[in-house]
């Protein structure tokens, strides 16, 4: 019998999710007890609970920023992707340029571009409208995110096979007709997946605009330790329960991704 | 040497672009030194995080489930939390449990491991994360019959594993391998926070000073950009040079 056929065996799902979530379970009992032992202060727990609501008020702040850069990124990020296949030489370069250049650059560097160089508020017309840090942390996170969405649309249109294309085309579809009745309807579920991807990495990203001085979720961790006493052994379970909050919402997401991925996985 | 520092005064004077790490001696060594302890930082993350995959994409195929089920956890914790709470946690949160030493230069208490040994770590279980699970679709596209062919050859199933297996699966999976090492050299910048005093840090420093955050951020760009090419040709070159003949996508043609 073949002795490797366990080890390329698929991984089974149910037992992994179990896992993974015992395993961020003990991190999270095991620091948390670790600094409960032998104190005179409130206990660990204690402290989570009091200041649960305040953090999880963060943590929602990261995921409002999440979502609208997500939505601001694909919304800006299809028409990029379309300029990167456009027939027309110097649209598609410079359609290229743009997504390779905000694809390459370090997110953290964009978002300090962003949050250090846009102005605090836009006067139009005379009308002040106000430009927040956060609008501005938003407007970097927006920018990988539409460049890689540019590119999710590129690789899903090119992935269509030529011959829907001819097939089109004889049937007297004009380009644009085509790319918007036949080809686009393919791709989104072929963009689904990695688009979803990029949604977890932007939600991962977000905590980022902390060290910018957005008030997110690792912010206000900092603000409660600070609260508490500046307690050292407070900092393991507080930032485990930071990392608990994004495991329950991206591993959700991730899960669901890799099941899309094989349900829409495109056959040979 | 002078006379380009003196060119980019003048420079600075006639335009108002303040191009500080140039023509100032303080401000030059800090950002050249910020450029080599990224270089540094990311040749090391990339050298354990490649390890870590490697190792980790062998013990995924334990025969024992509790060593597969672990290392499943692992990848999804470090999969899905950010990796700036990961280096937070590791540097606040371990880094207190452990003990302080005796430093032997200055003969003062030290923290046992430093801020960037624990940037290295964090990082580098980050992307190793990330690369099991690409050296495991990689070793999943060897086609079975290698190693049935190499089974019936005698070959144990380590041998097997960094003779046959290995060899095939990092071919495979190169390309994915080199989007994760590019957005690891990306994140490296994220050893800011602990006040590693990588480009970003010195940058930082620098434009407090010298007051040029936008001269800086735009160095800043092109720099990282600089070292993302760097990486990308020499991983395109590595793909080249591993190329097997009439084997896999990369041989068919």
């Amino acid at each position: 019998m073949l002795r490797l056929s366990d080890a390329l065996a698929p991984v089974h799902v149910r037992l992994t999710s179990r896992a993974a979530l015992a395993v961020a379970a003990m991190v999270f009992v095991g620091s948390s007890a670790m600094a409960a032992a032998g104190s005179a202060h409130d206990s660990v727990v204690t402290i989570l609970i009091r200041w649960a609501p305040l953090l999880l008020t963060g943590f929602l702040f990261n995921l409002l920023i999440s979502v609208l850069s997500m939505a601001v990124g694909t919304l800006a990020g299809i028409p990029l992707g379309m300029m990167q296949l456009s027939p027309l030489r110097p649209v598609s370069r410079l359609g290229y340029y743009l997504t390779q250049f905000f694809r390459n650059a370090p997110w953290l560097v964009l978002l300090f571009i962003c949050v250090m160089l846009l102005p605090f508020e836009f006067r139009v017309a005379g009308l002040r409208i106000p430009f927040p840090d956060w609008v501005k942390a938003v407007v970097g996170f927006s920018l990988p995110a539409m460049a890689n969405v540019s590119e999710i649309l590129r690789g899903a249109v090119l992935s269509v096979p030529t011959g829907q294309w001819e097939s089109a085309e004889s049937l007297g579809f004009n380009r644009r007709q085509t790319m918007f009745q036949i080809i686009l309807p393919q791709c989104i579920k072929r963009m689904l997946p990695p688009w979803m991807n990029l949604y977890s990495l932007i939600t991962m990203s977000t905590v980022t605009a902390s060290v910018v001085g957005v008030s997110e979720m690792l912010t206000m961790t900092a603000q409660v330790h600070a609260a508490e006493g500046s307690r050292p052994e407070l900092l393991a379970p507080l930032y485990s329960f930071a990392m608990l909050c994004f495991f329950v919402y991206a591993y959700p997401i991730g899960k669901w991704t890799e099941y899309l991925e094989r349900k829409y996985q495109v056959k040979d | 040497m002078q006379v380009i520092y003196d060119w980019f005064l003048a420079f600075y004077e006639r335009t108002g672009i303040n191009l500080s790490f140039i023509y100032d001696n303080f401000d030059r060594t800090r950002i050249i030194k910020g450029f080599w302890l990224t270089i540094e930082l990311s040749m090391i993350t990339i050298a354990l995080s490649v390890i870590v995959g490697v190792v980790g994409a062998w013990l995924k195929g334990a025969r024992s489930g509790w060593v597969r089920h672990s290392v499943d956890g692992f990848i999804s914790i470090f999969r899905n939390t950010p990796p700036l709470v990961q280096i937070y946690f590791f540097y606040f949160g371990l880094g207190f449990m452990l003990p302080r030493v005796m430093d032997p230069i200055s003969g003062t208490m030290a923290p046992m491991v430093t801020n960037f040994q624990w940037a290295v770590l964090s990082l580098s279980l980050f992307a190793g994360a990330f690369n099991i699970e690409i050296f495991r679709s990689g070793m999943e596209a060897v086609p079975r019959a290698m190693v049935e062919a190499a089974d019936s050859l005698g070959y144990t199933r380590s041998q097997i594993y960094w003779h046959v297996v290995l060899p095939l699966a990092f071919r495979n999976c190169l390309p994915a391998l080199g989007n994760n090492l590019v957005n690891l050299v990306k994140t490296t910048n994220l050893a800011y926070a602990i006040a590693v005093p990588e480009m970003m840090y010195a940058a930082k420093q620098i434009w407090s000073d010298s007051s040029n955050v936008r001269e800086m951020m735009i160095f800043l760009l092109f720099a990282y950009v600089f070292l993302v090419a760097i990486l990308v040709y020499g991983l395109n070159w590595l793909e080249r040079a591993l190329r097997i003949p009439g084997y896999g996508q990369m041989g068919g043609r």
